[in-house]
């Protein structure tokens, strides 16, 4: 895939290749990418061990609730919370919304959410990933859909689950839909491919190379309603390489202790005395929603072509 | 042989897959007891600021320490040779510190100056090693007790050796070439691996 994916030089080498866009989200699997909205927060993220953070104007819980268009957040806390950190600082651009793309990379954000949660800019085309050198994660419902991303330039996929509810059912939901979509594929012979192809809407050759991998050619988090420890555990046992957490950290009641909780539950997701440990304590968790007192209109993993 | 890899956070899947590929016993680390009988221990990529603060919470650093000084290999990559410097640059934690080089953190820039490179190696011979730095660190000095081993055209170090402990700030577990793997498991066997370069003769 190298050659079109926005490739540059510096005096050391080549920048902005496949290898270095997908090669970073390599680098996070095992660990925990967390929402904040102020410098603060993002320091209690980085000391509770995540392995990045998404800089936002508001998380999805408040998106939520306050309504409205919800848009790329204000550059200038996107640049206090990269001038915070030493661990990677990634920030969301609405859906198709390339100039949004082209301002987050001139920032010098690690990577670029093109996001659900924000209010799409455009409702049948997403942005042409493969013009920046800065890599982009993008959401799935699906195998199709995460293919369809990946044939876009996305170098790293998260499931949508849905954000801002504190409720994992969406999220399993879709790394579900994932995993059976790929053992579909592997059962099939390979004759089959096209049509199948054609039916999941997605590039043939990613269909195939799916097939052949056992598991999508990126890195596949987990997002969208992870709000214990519990909930990161399992979404890492249903085959995630690592969890978002939004909204989940900074609307418990105590933001420190629930996200090294979650860090420590993602390391040791297979370790059941571990997670009974960790999962001491904690105070409140978010307060959830019940996925079916959403109005349809109001769900965000609809969002995405 | 029996090779472990530091499974706390990071790359450490494509690491258990080379190690297997080529033969070894590969096992996962999480916890002190995981260390036992170990001929090797790898810290893969990651991130550093993660990693160390997980070291700490499940109590891994003087057990990793105690293995590598009773002889067992180690080899870090990226975030693991971070780890292993004894001046780790602006980690905000405590590191392994077993080896006796400097590192300074995301030397290169932010992710959009990650890179890929050609790489001479002299202990390798004449092909070139192909690597990828993903916001990489640097070794900025080495000291007596460290070897370099390769460096970039301008002589910025980016391989060391020191003994049984091996330090490069790219990732030879992404890019397929198992020249590295082969190396550390010459290493962990207690082979005398020949170092080219000599100690203090970075081109200016």
């Amino acid at each position: 895939m190298s050659s079109q994916d926005g490739n540059g030089t510096s005096k050391a080498g080549e920048t902005g290749t496949w290898q270095v866009k997908s090669g970073l989200a390599q680098m996070l699997k095992g660990g925990v990418i967390m929402d904040v909205v102020t410098p603060e927060q993002a320091k209690i993220a980085q000391e509770a061990g995540a392995c990045a953070v998404m800089a936002l104007e508001r998380v999805p819980a408040d998106i939520r609730s306050d309504g409205g268009v919800a848009r790329m957040s204000d550059p200038d806390i996107i640049t206090r919370i990269i001038d915070t950190v030493t661990i990677p600082v990634m920030a969301k651009c609405r859906i198709g919304h390339f100039v949004e793309s082209q301002v987050l990379q001139a920032l010098g954000v690690d990577y670029i959410d093109e996001s659900e949660v924000l209010t799409p800019a455009d409702e049948r085309h997403h942005v042409n990933k493969r013009d920046f050198s800065v890599p982009f994660v993008c959401g799935c419902r699906d195998l199709g859909e995460a293919l369809r991303r990946i044939g876009e330039g996305a170098a790293m996929i998260r499931t949508k689950g849905e954000a801002g509810t504190g409720n994992i059912v969406e999220a399993v939901r879709h790394m579900r839909s994932v995993w059976d979509g790929i053992r579909k594929l592997q059962a099939m012979p390979e004759e089959q491919l096209m049509t199948e192809a054609k039916e999941l809407g997605a590039p043939y050759e990613l269909v195939r190379e799916t097939r052949t991998l056992g598991r999508l050619p990126v890195v596949n988090f987990a997002a969208g309603g992870v709000a214990t420890p519990a909930d990161a555990a399992l979404m890492m046992q249903l085959g995630a390489d690592g969890v978002f957490v939004g909204s989940g950290i900074f609307k418990s009641s105590d933001p420190a202790r629930m996200a090294h909780a979650i860090v420590q539950s993602v390391t040791h997701f297979e370790d059941p005395q571990i997670l009974a440990d960790v999962s001491k304590g904690l105070g409140e968790a978010m307060r959830g929603l019940e996925l079916s007192q959403i109005p349809e209109e109001e769900l965000l993993a609809k969002r995405g072509w | 042989m029996k090779i472990g890899v530091l499974a706390l956070q990071g790359d450490f899947a494509e690491h258990l897959a080379i190690l297997t590929q080529l033969g070894a016993d590969a096992v996962a680390v999480r916890l002190p007891d995981d260390l036992t009988g170990l001929d090797g221990l790898i810290i893969p990529g990651g991130e550093s600021t993660t990693i160390a603060r997980l070291l700490h919470r499940w109590e891994l650093i003087e057990p990793i320490r105690t293995h590598v000084h009773n002889g067992m290999a180690v080899w870090g990559t990226c975030a693991g040779a971070i780890l292993l410097a004894n001046d780790p640059g602006d980690l905000d934690r405590e590191g392994l510190q077993l080896m006796d080089i400097t590192i300074e953190r995301n030397a290169f820039g932010r992710q959009v100056d990650s890179f890929e490179a050609d790489l001479s190696v002299p202990s390798f011979g004449g092909k070139a090693y192909h690597c990828v730095f993903i916001r990489a660190p640097v070794i900025s000095s080495v000291g007596p007790n460290a070897d370099v081993l390769a460096h970039l055209d301008d002589g910025t170090v980016v391989a060391a050796k020191q003994g049984h402990m091996l330090a490069t700030v790219f990732h030879p577990e992404l890019t397929g070439d198992t020249r590295f793997h082969h190396m550390f498991l010459a290493m962990a066997a207690g082979n005398v691996v020949p170092i080219d370069i000599a100690r203090g003769a970075r081109p200016a």
